[in-house]
């Protein structure tokens, strides 16, 4: 991200945005982006609007644009009330400073580094219906632990180990990418399920009437063979979606 | 343009808000008074001490105070106004660096040579500004009780050592530029200081050392013209403009 931003020299290659390469240090292609740092630091004696307005003198918006902009702005990320200097912030409200910091200058790439990271459940929802909102309008690109997240708001996603992009796609594209983590048998009647056991080892109780089975699907149509002659009635035959947890975990292995 | 003085407002305000140009305004009010009461209370409290003085041998006669003592004093104590100066300034980068909040800025597009033309303007303005406020009040208090005309070459005396204080900043600003602590900023300016005094003590290369300007007491009493001083200005001013020069390609490549 911070080679994006000409902050951080690459190793090798070269960065593009919007056509034009991006260039150690002093970058003009940051005129396209906004930016979100994990822990974004503002001059803490300013207040937002005075903040907002440094930002967009600084980026070259004409006046009454700033001022129109931070309004809206301002009140998007609920601190439009807000006359306090930021030194006085809580996390979140820096948090949400930032996006607006960030989204002032309409930017074509919005950068957001673990924008969610350190935040309480109400917090990360303001952030995530933010970024959410702003997604019509640009492209967002975050780094995040929080898999939910990720399910809620990307349309693509990469999992990173070691500095290598370990597995690409759309949510969906990455799901297919592990048909299934295998099927829940819930058989209707107590006993029942003692029954499949017995005849198939590898299936494992989860709970009551509930069993787990990982395994080919010639043995789950064996079962399900099982399941008809011996009339054992059923109550569902699931098949076990994976989720982004268990496809990082096994990407991460 | 414009972005480069939304910054230096910036920095402004940063001054006014976090008190540092207050701390500054009274440290050179303090200093501007200080010069010309030490002069006038000397006789005075000469008298105190005579008693004493006497039993151990000495005898104090008349003392005769004007206004070259009070501009004697002006001269001794303003190295330690610009010691506080550069103490309170010496974050000014690093601790920007440090908290990265120039991060942000950066990214929305501020040029990184702006940074430093803005920082440079800043602390040079309240050098100027708090030097000359200095200067003005003791200028004044001698002029209502004394004569300011026994001190020759008074003016070129001021400015040779305000000249001084620029060149100890331009060197605060390259420091600045190259490391992480202001701490470090600290040792190396006075180090540099050092090292610009111990080359003004080889007889040859003396005239050459912004040290000389620190020296302003020959020209006072009238005993050397500013001829003496030009090859040590030409230097000083040189190193300035190299100093702030250099910083900038140097920010330039910085890994923030």
């Amino acid at each position: 991200m911070k080679a994006i931003l000409g902050l951080l020299k690459p190793s090798s290659g070269q960065i593009h945005v919007m056509g034009e390469k991006v260039h150690f240090g002093q970058t003009r292609t940051n005129r396209y982006i906004g930016y979100l740092p994990d822990v974004p630091e503002f001059y803490s004696y300013m207040t937002p609007s005075e903040y907002l307005n440094l930002c967009g003198a600084v980026s070259g918006m004409n006046k009454s644009d700033i001022v129109t902009r931070s309004k809206e702005l301002l009140e998007q990320v609920g601190l439009g009330g807000e006359r306090r200097r930021i030194k006085g912030f809580s996390r979140g409200m820096k948090q949400r400073l930032g996006i607006a910091q960030a989204l002032l200058n309409q930017p074509k790439l919005l950068i957001c580094d673990e924008p969610t990271s350190a935040l309480d459940p109400a917090g990360r929802k303001e952030i995530l219906d933010i970024l959410l909102a702003v997604k019509e309008q640009t492209t967002v690109l975050f780094s995040t632990h929080i898999l939910s997240d990720v399910e809620r708001i990307c349309t693509e996603a990469a999992f990173l180990n070691d500095g290598k992009i370990a597995m690409q796609g759309t949510i969906a594209e990455l799901r297919n990418k592990r048909s299934s983590d295998g099927f829940i048998i819930e058989t209707e009647q107590k006993g029942a399920d003692n029954t499949l056991i017995k005849a198939f080892g590898e299936l494992q109780r989860k709970s009551q009437n509930t069993l787990v089975f990982h395994g080919s699907e010639e043995r789950l149509f064996a079962i399900m063979k099982y399941i008809t002659e011996n009339r054992i009635p059923i109550q569902r035959i699931e098949r076990i979606e994976p989720t982004l947890e268990s496809l990082f975990l096994e990407v991460a292995k | 343009m414009r972005s480069l003085l939304n910054f230096l407002k910036k920095e402004y305000l940063e001054a006014v808000r976090t008190g540092k140009l207050l701390v500054l305004i009274l440290l050179f009010v303090l200093f501007g008074i200080m010069n010309p009461a030490i002069a006038k209370l000397t006789p005075w409290m000469m008298e105190m001490l005579s008693d004493t003085m006497a039993e151990n041998g000495l005898v104090v006669t008349n003392i005769h105070v004007d206004a070259m003592t009070a501009w004697t004093q002006f001269f001794k104590n303003i190295p330690i106004a610009l010691i506080v100066f550069i103490l309170i300034f010496s974050d000014i980068f690093t601790k920007e660096y440090k908290s990265g909040t120039l991060l942000l800025v950066l990214t929305k597009g501020l040029s990184r040579y702006k940074i430093v033309l803005a920082k440079t303007v800043l602390l040079l303005s309240f050098w100027t500004f708090g030097y000359g406020l200095c200067f003005a009040i003791t200028y004044s208090y001698n002029a209502y009780f004394w004569d300011n005309s026994i001190a020759e070459n008074l003016f070129s005396s001021v400015a040779v050592w305000w000249l001084f204080g620029i060149w100890v900043i331009c060197l605060m600003i390259l420091f600045s530029s190259l490391l992480q602590n202001n701490t470090g900023v600290i040792l190396c300016i006075g180090v540099s200081v050092l090292f610009a005094y111990l080359f003004s003590v080889i007889p040859k290369a003396k005239v050459y050392s912004p040290a000389v300007l620190m020296d302003t007491n020959s020209l006072l009493i009238g005993t050397e013209g500013m001829d003496a001083y030009i090859k040590a200005i030409v230097v000083a001013a040189a190193m300035c403009i190299v100093c702030v020069a250099v910083s900038i390609p140097v920010i330039n490549k910085r890994q923030l």
